[in-house]
């Protein structure tokens, strides 16, 4: 029961510069990062910087893992992250949260 | 059967058809399967027909005997209650030497340390990749200095230490900073995690090719059963897998399978079985199915010592054992309404000592979000201390032995973990199966399935998918500074220009000799981190020689 999306694995050990990279390329829609180890203060931020002047902007980014409440407003007030989906979240909200926000096209 | 036996069953026949079924009747049960966190179903009701086989003597025997069932010592906590041993690590060196210090004022004397991402990878903390990671989920180690500083005023002689922490490096830098405080080796006690199968498959953290991780790991083991004999220099870990979301028998199935590619790896080493196997701990998980749990523990030690037994002609008992480190499952954390988790700690931690765990790591309430603060800490080595001193579950030995559910479940895991074992068996053992991608298809199915089951509302979590919520105030939690990221890679600069550089190349240089002729590495890669090479320099070293894993993208198609 897959949702219908492609999903394209970047593989571990990414520096910010290489997921970005590989976004613009494969030219996705969404981009997923999973974030379990603290460091999302620093990558995240870096990652939106280098798709904005990529003119890449304007894909829709997600964040999951360990991500404190006020460390996920300031990503997406401050640096355009779209969504953290935390702990507990329904893998059937991540499905329709893309379907209603990914760029039309 | 004997004759009680049938009259018992027909007793039972009689119950179900007439009291049961009137009282379903009135009031039918609340679900239709009453299942484990691990979707294992239970019964309504178990008794002596669950157990026809039952014999005291080859099934449980006694504590401290062969095959361990009921436990590893003959008083348990009657003679010495569990280790209190919280896992920590963050910052920088110093600050965790403050968070030693305060977790040894305060009761919990077993140190249990944590790395952080880059040193696990070999990387130092001015590498590109360590970046934003320094400290964020354990302690940054770049050489001996380091050590030094974690260890600051805790004299090695005196303490028994956990290092979370694979192959050479940093257990050398430990001995190192053992040697020069005048320890006497014959004594000196502590464990090392060393096991290159546990953040495989499910933290996806490999270095090098796994045949040469396996490899370091046997040169630490060969080490330490020769010069450190009192030292655990490995810990065969089941923890993460849990993690990942494999189910309760996995994690016994998958672990033991480990523990076998292990022992296979010492004996080709040429060590003889009880020379290591007493030597040999482990770690298990402790999650939500408090009698799952309880049963996992007892059907792990029954498998084991019966394992050494017999397949690996172990003659010292102290070689069949499993002694075990347990913690509490982080994966069972909410983020929604945290002080639920002291409930879930308590729990699962009650689960451990009655299953007779040697050491015990409770999680804080904040730790689905953060690492812990001190306060969460000290309510999470409160909780240890209240179950030791208040509950009485410590005042005998093994004290659910004996219930028919309970011993059920312990036959049910303890067969479920042999049919996989032996499937693992048939596909070359634990190292192929992982290769073939076997486990992590195994895993990936029962993560799945159990998310789904969340999804469902099937498995209820309290404040996630019953009992929600809205607007929780944001609590407070550990923030960790950038600035000690900044100061660790000074740090290394300054290192660099204050060592004797030509001696550390050298001792660089004899342990690259020495790798190439595939030695033992341990002892100069002790040489090379006293000449405070650091961390990375040494693990160049190793991955010139082994090369750097390649992942291949083993796509796990959908479930």
């Amino acid at each position: 029961m897959s949702a219908g999306m492609e999903v394209i694995y970047s593989g571990l050990k990414q520096t910010p510069e290489m997921i970005a990279e590989a976004a613009i390329q494969e030219d996705v829609d969404v981009l997923g990062l999973s974030m379990l180890s603290g460091a999302h203060m620093i990558l995240i931020p870096r990652i939106m910087d280098i798709l904005r002047s990529n003119s890449a902007g304007d894909i829709l980014v997600l964040a999951g893992g360990v991500i404190p409440r006020d460390d996920a407003e300031v990503l997406i007030s401050e640096h355009g992250l779209s969504r953290v989906f935390g702990p507990g979240t329904d893998t059937n909200d991540i499905v329709s949260y893309i379907r209603e926000n990914v760029r039309a096209g | 059967m004997s004759d009680d036996a049938d009259e018992i069953i027909r007793e039972k026949e009689r119950w179900e058809r007439e009291t049961l079924a009137k009282a379903l009747d009135g009031l039918p049960e609340r679900k239709d399967r009453f299942m484990t966190v691990s979707s294992r179903e239970i019964d309504g009701l178990y008794g002596p027909w669950d157990l026809p086989d039952f014999d005291y003597d080859r099934d449980l025997g006694f504590p401290g005997e062969y095959p361990f069932t009921r436990g590893v010592h003959a008083s348990m906590y009657r003679g010495r209650l569990w280790t209190i041993r919280q896992f920590m690590g963050f910052g920088d060196p110093d600050e965790s030497n403050k968070r030693l210090k305060y977790l040894i004022e305060h009761g919990a004397p077993g140190m249990n340390v944590a790395f952080d991402m880059p040193t696990i990878h070999g990387l130092n903390s001015d590498h590109a990749l360590a970046e934003g990671e320094v400290g964020r989920d354990g302690v940054p180690c770049d050489s001996l200095e380091d050590i030094e500083r974690l260890f600051a005023d805790i004299p090695l002689a005196q303490v028994s230490t956990s290092l979370v922490i694979a192959y050479p490096p940093i257990p050398a830098m430990y001995f190192a900073l053992a040697e020069r405080q005048g320890c006497d080796f014959k004594k000196l006690m502590g464990t090392f995690q060393n096991d290159s199968f546990c953040r495989d498959v499910a933290a996806n953290v490999r270095v090098l090719p796994r045949k040469a991780e396996l490899k370091l790991c046997t040169d630490v083991v060969e080490y330490c059963t020769r010069e450190v004999p009192r030292w655990y220099p490995i810990s065969v870990v089941g923890y993460q897998i849990r993690e990942k979301g494999c189910t309760a028998a996995q994690e016994l199935a998958f672990n033991i399978s480990d523990g076998i590619e292990f022992v296979t790896s010492f004996l080709a080493r040429g060590l003889d079985v009880d020379d290591f196997g007493p030597r040999l701990s482990f770690m298990w998980n402790a999650h939500n199915d408090f009698f799952e749990e309880i049963a996992k523990y007892r059907a792990g030690r029954r498998i084991w010592a019966r394992l050494m037994k017999e397949r690996f002609g172990a003659k010292d008992p102290r070689s069949m054992m499993v002694r075990f480190h347990t913690q509490t499952a982080g994966c069972s954390l909410t983020a929604q309404q945290p002080l639920n988790n002291v409930v879930r700690a308590t729990i699962q931690a009650l689960a451990a000592v009655l299953g007779g765990t040697q050491s015990l790591h409770t999680d804080a309430f904040d730790e689905a979000m953060a690492l812990p603060t001190e306060e969460s800490l000290k309510i999470a080595v409160r909780t240890q201390q209240v179950i030791a001193e208040e509950s009485g579950v410590a005042n005998t030995v093994d004290p659910l032995a004996g219930s028919y559910f309970v011993e059920k479940l312990t036959n049910d895991l303890e067969e479920e973990a042999l049919e996989y074992i032996a499937k693992i068996d048939e596909l070359g053992g634990m190292l192929e199966a992982v290769e073939q991608g076997y486990i992590q298809h195994e895993v990936a199915k029962a993560a799945w399935r159990y998310q789904k089951e969340v999804e469902s509302g099937e498995q209820v979590i309290v404040g996630v998918n019953k009992y929600i919520e809205e607007n929780e105030p944001a609590i407070d939690l550990l923030k960790i500074s950038h600035e000690m990221e900044l100061a660790q890679k000074e740090r290394i600069a300054r290192l660099r220009e204050k060592r004797d550089n030509v001696k550390m190349r050298d001792a660089l240089d004899r342990l690259r000799e020495a790798a190439e002729r595939d030695e033992n590495l341990f002892a100069l890669t002790m040489d090379a981190v006293k000449t405070y090479a650091t961390l990375e320099e040494v693990w160049d070293v190793y991955r010139d020689r082994y090369g750097t894993f390649k992942e291949s993208s083993l796509l796990v198609d959908s479930v």
